[in-house]
């Protein structure tokens, strides 16, 4: 069937191995006005190198502040079915395992109240809905929450959906319980994913251990990364294997099949602290030197493992450059037990929570908050002790804040005193 | 039942949040659930995992894109339901990963997934993703469906990714490389601790409505959101409106975000900048930023050639003269920057020398150099 707009442009992209979007896009067009249309604004937008979408408006369900993306054509005049094209962001399950059951419910809702489009997922993690008008809002999100049993995620000014790696579902390394930790948060917060009340957005992000699948810590307001404090398990016979050429190092990663892995180079001399040693039959960590990288584990899957006395570092302020310029997260509690009910987090939270709220301007995100008033304040309002764990380097800038309360008689000095002793 | 749109609040559910996750684990990852033990790749994309119990389960990865139709969903769902008992699941990088107990049940997944094509040719699930190779590029919307883009997203991916295809489904690379794209700095995707980095950049100053900003506009709100101070209010007649000192400007666009009557996209200006070295994981050295390789590229709609061939480039040239495990940021860290430029052969110009807060940082305070 021909459809409505010609698109000799986006055509180019139906060529090539990797799977096209436009001819994905094409299966549904041919029944579904919407898709029609919006390969036409992508034409348009290809032969004039300009987006054509304009500033969404406010648009919503009733309750919430968050959870639907308003979107309208900037050439209705051309486009028309995509006059409104609204996005619904739908709370994925914690680290995204499905059932075609709930797929296809998805699916069946989406055909009908909307443009049959999706994103799988959107960088936050949420299902993305993609494209329907504001009369379908109210229906598709009483069909999601009566029938599907699901949920919007965040938007706005609130926490957004908190997302994690899939953990002990399937990784060995898994420090902590990223889905039940994410899961529970989610619904421990369901008022500040849907009422929008901060200063702007706020992200959690859970990685089971240091390899950070999900980029907590250069994308999460908090980043939960799982670690331990105690010594790696070592299998000797393991090692000994990996290195006769039993097994396939670094997990075969490298498409090698088993072959000898030299020990010395490619674990101890990699090593960041060289507290590795290898004598040729027994591998010796000295764990007091060791900062948990993962690179010896990773490498050796089969005879290195995390330890067992297993929690989390939680690291603070990740942000994109948006305002003041990218902020990684910097480590504001070294270790935390993280077993339910979370109780020691959730209190920290509340805590960081009523100090950024109390102190933030509008669109600062926590990093640039953090920055603004200093970390002094942050740990102080956390009621956290400093520790060096929280730094690269001690300033090396002598402007120190000192303490009135910390020196004697605190800023009161008597003049008159002073110039009994000095004359002026 | 439906939502009636006369008594709104009848029969509400709010807040219920998402569904419980373990509902959709295949039965043997919900019996091995935290005993596994280890992990092998047994060829670009087949992975196996080995349970403490003896379990095993075998994962295979396909790249997706992130952008899909309820038709390709349901295609995924006949083939979950066909091969892995009715189970799938998605990767934080767009990647599908369908999953069996069994060894005999991977090969006919394999051979199904192959088979399986678009009308005009391109592949619907490429196995890949895993090891020393390229992963699938994360991204953000572009052209399709955001309102403040200065490049296509979807596009440039497919691009990118055709000529990366081999290496998507290969593993020679010296470690993963990870590529993602933002189309503005907004960086929704949060790209900025990438590999490599694609990187949608305006460089025109908003041109400003006068007529509209009045009307459309909180002025205080939109004088704020300047990170440099650039925006001042201003009078044009009698309108009450703002002016943009142009060389302040670096072009971030927050602005518009407050005010849709500063738009900056722009044919001419806009294009991209490709962002090195970057990464998020702690293995061996520590999470790094994307560093500036090449301040634009035009936009080159509908394959973006210079794009592509300048990627394929630093892509090549990180192969053959990396070691194993090191990642491009670690490569380029040991070899210096100067013989980056040289080897890749990129220009290295004004833009890359930092000028912004904390610039003194990055430039060179030794006299350790190389020539
Ligand atoms: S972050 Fe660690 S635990 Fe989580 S999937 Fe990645 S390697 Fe596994
Ligand atoms: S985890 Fe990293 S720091 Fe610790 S022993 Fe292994 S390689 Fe060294
Ligand atoms: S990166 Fe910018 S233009 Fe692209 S989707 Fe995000 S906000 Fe929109
Ligand atoms: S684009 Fe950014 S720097 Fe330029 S005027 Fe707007 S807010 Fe200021």
């Amino acid at each position: 069937m021909a459809l409505k707009h010609k698109t000799p442009l986006i055509d180019e992209l139906e060529k090539g191995p990797w799977p096209s979007f436009i001819s994905d896009i094409k299966q549904v067009a041919e029944r579904k006005p919407m898709c029609e249309d919006l390969l036409g604004v992508m034409e348009q937008s290809y032969m004039d190198k300009e987006g054509h979408w304009k500033h969404g408006g406010i648009v919503g369900v009733l309750g919430y502040g968050g959870g639907v993306i308003g979107r309208y054509c900037d050439r209705p005049d051309l486009f028309p079915a995509v006059a409104h094209f609204h996005t619904m962001r739908v709370n994925q399950p914690s680290s995204k395992f499905y059932n075609t059951d709930i797929l296809r419910k998805i699916c069946e809702l989406w055909e009908r109240r909307g443009s049959g489009l999706t994103n799988m997922h959107g960088s936050t993690g949420d299902i993305i809905l993609l494209g329907t008008t504001t009369d379908e809002l109210e229906q598709v999100f009483y069909e999601l929450t009566h029938n599907l049993d699901m949920d919007l995620g965040g938007s706005g000014s609130n926490l957004r959906t908190p997302s994690c790696c899939l953990g002990k579902a399937r990784c060995e390394w898994s420090c902590i319980d990223t889905q039940a930790i994410t899961t529970d948060l989610t619904n421990e917060y369901q008022d500040e994913l849907h009422r929008p009340a901060f200063p702007y957005k706020f992200k959690f992000k859970t990685s089971g251990c240091p390899n950070d699948c999900v980029a907590a810590i250069a994308r999460a307001d908090c980043s939960i990364i799982g670690t331990w404090r105690d010594d790696i398990r070592i299998d000797q016979e393991a090692v000994r294997a990996y290195a006769a050429g039993e097994f396939a190092p670094n997990g075969n990663a490298h498409g090698t099949g088993p072959s000898a892995l030299d020990v010395q180079k490619e674990v101890c001399d990699l090593c960041p602290t060289r507290c590795i040693d290898w004598d040729g039959k027994n591998l010796k960590i000295w764990d007091e030197n060791c900062t948990r990288c993962m690179h010896c584990i990773n490498v050796m899957p089969r005879a290195l493992r995390p330890g067992t006395d297993t929690g989390a570092t939680i690291l603070c302020g990740a942000k994109a450059p948006i305002l003041e310029g990218a902020q990684l997260s910097s480590v504001i509690i070294p270790f935390i037990k993280m077993e339910p009910p979370y109780e020691e987090f959730k209190d920290f939270v509340d805590k960081m929570w009523d100090w950024w709220m109390e102190n933030g301007k509008n669109r600062e995100r926590l990093g640039e908050q953090i920055q603004r008033l200093g970390l002094r304040e942050f740990l102080k309002a956390l009621e956290l002790e400093p520790d060096p764990r929280m730094i690269n380097t001690p300033r090396y800038n002598p402007y120190i804040f000192y303490d009135p309360a910390d020196v004697p008689g605190g800023w009161e000095i008597d003049g008159v005193a002073f110039r009994k002793r000095h004359q002026a | 039942m439906a939502f009636d749109p006369n008594e709104p609040m009848k029969d509400r559910i709010t807040d219920i949040g998402p569904p419980h996750y373990e509902q959709f684990f295949p039965p043997v990852i919900k019996e091995n659930y935290g005993k596994w033990k280890y992990h092998e790749i047994l060829e670009p994309g087949v992975l196996v995992h080995v349970s403490e119990t003896g379990a095993e389960v075998y994962t295979v990865r396909v790249g997706g894109c992130r952008l899909m139709s309820v038709d390709i969903i349901r295609e995924i769902c006949e083939l979950a339901d066909k091969h892995c008992d009715g189970y799938v699941r998605w990767t934080t990088r767009n990647n599908v990963e369908f999953m069996v107990d069994d060894k005999a049940k991977l090969q006919p997944l394999i051979d199904d997934l192959r088979s399986r094509k678009f009308d005009a040719g391109s592949n619907k699930f490429p196995i890949g993703g895993t090891g020393a190779g390229i992963t699938n590029i994360v991204h953000t919307q572009g052209w399709l469906h955001c309102h403040t883009p200065a490049i296509d997203a979807s596009g440039i991916v497919k691009s990118v990714l055709d000529e990366l295809y081999d290496d998507f489904c290969g593993m020679r690379m010296p470690a993963q490389v990870r590529i993602a794209l933002a189309c503005c700095l907004n960086m929704c995707g949060a790209v900025h601790c990438s590999d490599i980095a694609i990187l949608g950049v305006h460089r025109k100053p908003p041109f400003i409505e006068h007529d509209r900003v009045g009307k459309v506009c909180e002025i205080p709100l939109a004088i704020a959101a300047c990170p440099t101070a650039a925006i001042k209010p201003a009078k044009e007649g009698d309108l009450k409106t703002v002016s943009v000192k142009n060389e302040r400007c670096m072009f971030c666009g927050n602005c518009y975000t407050m005010c849709p009557a500063m738009p900056l996209a722009n044919a001419e200006g806009d294009g991209i900048a490709l962002w090195v070295g970057g990464k998020v994981s702690n293995a061996r050295s520590v999470p790094a930023f994307s560093k500036l390789a090449v301040p634009y590229i035009p936009n080159e709609p509908p394959r973006w050639p210079t794009t592509v061939k300048t990627i394929k480039k630093i892509v090549e040239t990180y192969a053959s003269d990396a070691n194993r495990y090191e990642r491009v940021g670690e490569w380029i860290e040991r070899i210096g920057w100067e013989k980056f430029f040289e080897k890749t052969e990129l220009e290295f110009r004004h833009e890359h020398i930092d000028d912004y807060r904390l610039a003194m940082t990055t430039w060179r305070t030794t006299t350790q150099f190389k020539w």
